[in-house]
């Protein structure tokens, strides 16, 4: 099934991004030159300013946060969850409906939160790009709480659930087809904190 | 040379916020009948000279220039002026001044000539004068002079430029106005977004927001003053709200779930906007005054993106109430709801135009996207534009001019764009960085 090929290729690229273990920061341009854009990366906290006071940001919320919680890998960690359980699932376009891999990720991702209970997550929706910027908003917003309801449904406690909707605005494959789409149309659960 | 001693009749102060700009009606001979017709549907754009706004004074000289400049960049990129070569003006400005020669604008086919003066006025202050003459009639059209601080030079320029456009087109200009919009660097996996204001022609541009938040869809109000603008801070997405003037910058109210998707009433004095909670999301009023709020839609639809008729007894939104995302209009006290969208396709973002005529739309249908347009009553559709990715699109203050924001995939570069409703003189709006999602200003009081 082609969401199985997409689950092992986002498993390839989040494995990619823990080895390096690191928080994307990105830099504005500097003044002399303000099409290029400085991309660096660097451990721990992400606060550095450009160096013509261009802002950066780190990437926290997103779904590249994960990636900010550094040394925890033993069991009821994010890396544990990302590489044991499964950290997203997938949508059609214009969809918030759990299919049955979803629901597979899901069921998996119930048990784990149930085997640790001190652990509250928040679900990011995210969108593809084929889409207007507020449409997209309301579609990511549904596809996180479709996977809230289901997880609440399977008896995880509803106040260990945050949401957030990103829309289109965080892309994790930036390229322009099918395959991308696919991808970026998803929800991700991030592991917020670990007691 | 010397400014003519009819210049000055009748003061009018334009308001609090522009009180730097004072400006005054020239007398005019008669009013004649030169026009553009800006509704046939091919233009051929009229002959004008503009002649170089000159000075008594050698220190003001290249302000005049640059005062010039900016009228003959607005008249000609309306694409409904051609603006003659300078070269071949056979009447100097400076004799000009002392009043028009027709028979030398008429052998160098001028159908309409302009000319103005720069002179210095107390306490650092320059008064500009402009007068735009008929050629073929012989008389004077128009004629203004503006007291202004010389820093305003470029909104004098402006505004001289929409009082020829006002004056030859019979409709408002749309050239003293403002545009803010989303800058973005960095990559697309962790866009840096941040607000930024430019004047419509991508002058004066300025960031409203350091790039720390990852900000979307800023919408300015009538006033030209507030900005409103979703902002991703403290791990929530809400409407915040920013003041220009004193850049205070406050959250709209905590409502419950995302808030997004504002939108000013067209009197500024109320804000429509969605609140996604439990997964639906909905149209609210938000009264800016009493800060009373009121639910509009109901149901498990998305509801979103909603725009003001200039008359405010209609709402368009768009809506996937039935399968996939269309427009619809409610009634604006509640109720009657309907749907307008009947094309192939999904579609989104509309904007109601200032005039009441038209709602542009952005419409997604065969893997493009599209910038169109179409009657209130869902008649008339026609698109403007097909890209790879075109959307958001805002209104000229006369309708008669679409903004919009274009993703180039093979640059993977995104630029704001302009194209006149006709679907003719689609122009680039030059931006420091990446641009998206412009909303552009009423006429600035």
């Amino acid at each position: 099934m082609k969401l199985a090929n997409l689950r092992s290729v986002t498993k390839l690229l989040l494995a990619r991004m823990q080895f390096a273990g690191l928080a994307l920061l990105l830099v504005g341009a500097c003044s002399s030159d303000p099409e290029s854009t400085i991309v660096s990366e660097t451990a721990g906290s992400a606060d550095g300013i450009g160096s013509d006071g261009i802002g950066a940001t780190s990437l926290d919320g997103s779904s590249l946060s994960a990636t900010d919680i550094a040394g925890s890998s033993g069991p009821g960690s994010q890396q544990d969850f990302e590489l044991n359980v499964g950290d997203r699932v997938f949508f059609e376009l214009d969809s918030a409906s759990l299919n049955t891999e979803a629901q597979q990720v899901l069921d998996s991702q119930s048990s784990w939160l149930l085997t640790y209970p001190n652990v509250t997550v928040t679900i990011e929706g995210h969108t593809d790009e084929r889409g207007t910027n507020d449409y997209n908003l309301a579609l990511g917003d549904r596809r996180a709480i479709a996977v809230k309801d289901y997880l609440v449904a399977l008896g995880v406690q509803p106040s260990r659930i945050l949401t957030i909707s990103y829309g289109e605005e965080r892309p994790v494959d930036p390229a322009h087809d099918d395959v991308a789409w696919a991808l970026n149309r998803r929800a991700v659960t991030v592991v917020n904190v670990v007691n | 040379m010397a400014n003519s001693p009819l210049l000055i009749s009748r003061r009018q102060a334009l308001g609090a916020a522009a009180a730097v700009v004072a400006c005054s009606a020239l007398p005019q001979t008669s009013f004649g009948q030169l026009r553009v017709d800006i509704d046939r549907g091919l233009i051929e754009p009229m002959p004008i000279a503009i002649s170089p706004f000159g000075s008594a004074s050698p220190s003001l000289a290249g302000l005049g220039q640059r005062i010039t400049d900016v009228v003959a960049a607005d008249l000609a990129g309306s694409g409904l002026f051609r603006i003659l070569d300078p070269a071949g003006y056979l009447q100097s400005s400076a004799d000009l001044a002392a009043g028009p020669k027709f028979s030398d604008w008429r052998q160098i086919n001028a159908e309409a000539v302009l000319g103005g003066s720069v002179e210095p006025e107390v306490s650092g202050r320059v008064a500009i004068s402009f007068r735009l003459w008929d050629v073929l009639r012989g008389e004077q059209i128009a004629g203004i002079r503006f007291s202004a601080a010389d820093a305003e030079w470029r909104r004098i320029g402006h505004k001289i430029a929409d009082a020829v456009y006002e004056r030859l087109t019979g409709d408002q200009g749309y050239f003293d106005t403002k545009v803010v919009y989303v800058s973005e660097t960095g990559a697309a996996t962790s866009r840096i977004k941040r607000l930024a204001i430019m004047d419509y022609d991508g002058a004066n541009h300025r960031f409203l927001t350091d790039g720390r938040d990852l900000v979307l869809t800023p919408r300015i109000a009538p006033d030209g003053i507030r900005v409103a603008y979703l902002a991703y801070r403290d791990g929530r997405a809400r409407v915040y709200m920013t003041d220009l003037r004193t850049e205070r910058d406050t959250l709209l109210g905590d409502f419950p779930g995302m808030s997004f998707s504002p939108r000013f009433s067209p009197d500024g004095r109320q804000m429509l906007l969605t609140i996604a909670r439990d997964g639906n999301s909905d149209i609210y009023r938000l009264d800016l005054g009493s800060r009373q709020m009121e639910r509009l839609t109901t149901g498990l639809a998305i509801d979103t993106s909603p725009s003001y008729a200039p008359d405010v007894r209609d709402i368009v939104f768009n809506s996937d109430r039935g399968g996939s995302p269309q427009l619809y209009i409610m009634n604006a006290a509640g109720g009657e709801t309907k749907r307008i969208s009947f094309g192939e396709g999904r579609y989104g973002s509309p904007a109601w135009s200032p005039r009441g005529d038209l709602i542009a739309f952005t419409k997604i249908k065969g893997g493009f996207f599209h910038i169109g347009v179409m009657r209130p009553d869902g008649g008339d559709e026609r698109l403007l534009t097909r890209s790879f990715l075109d959307e958001n699109p805002t209104w000229s203050p006369n309708g008669r001019i679409v903004m919009f924001g274009r993703e180039d995939p093979t640059t993977n570069t995104q630029r704001i764009r302009t194209i006149e409703i006709t679907g003719r003189n689609e122009r680039l709006i030059s931006t420091p960085l990446d641009a998206s999602d412009p909303d552009w200003s009423a006429l600035l009081p």
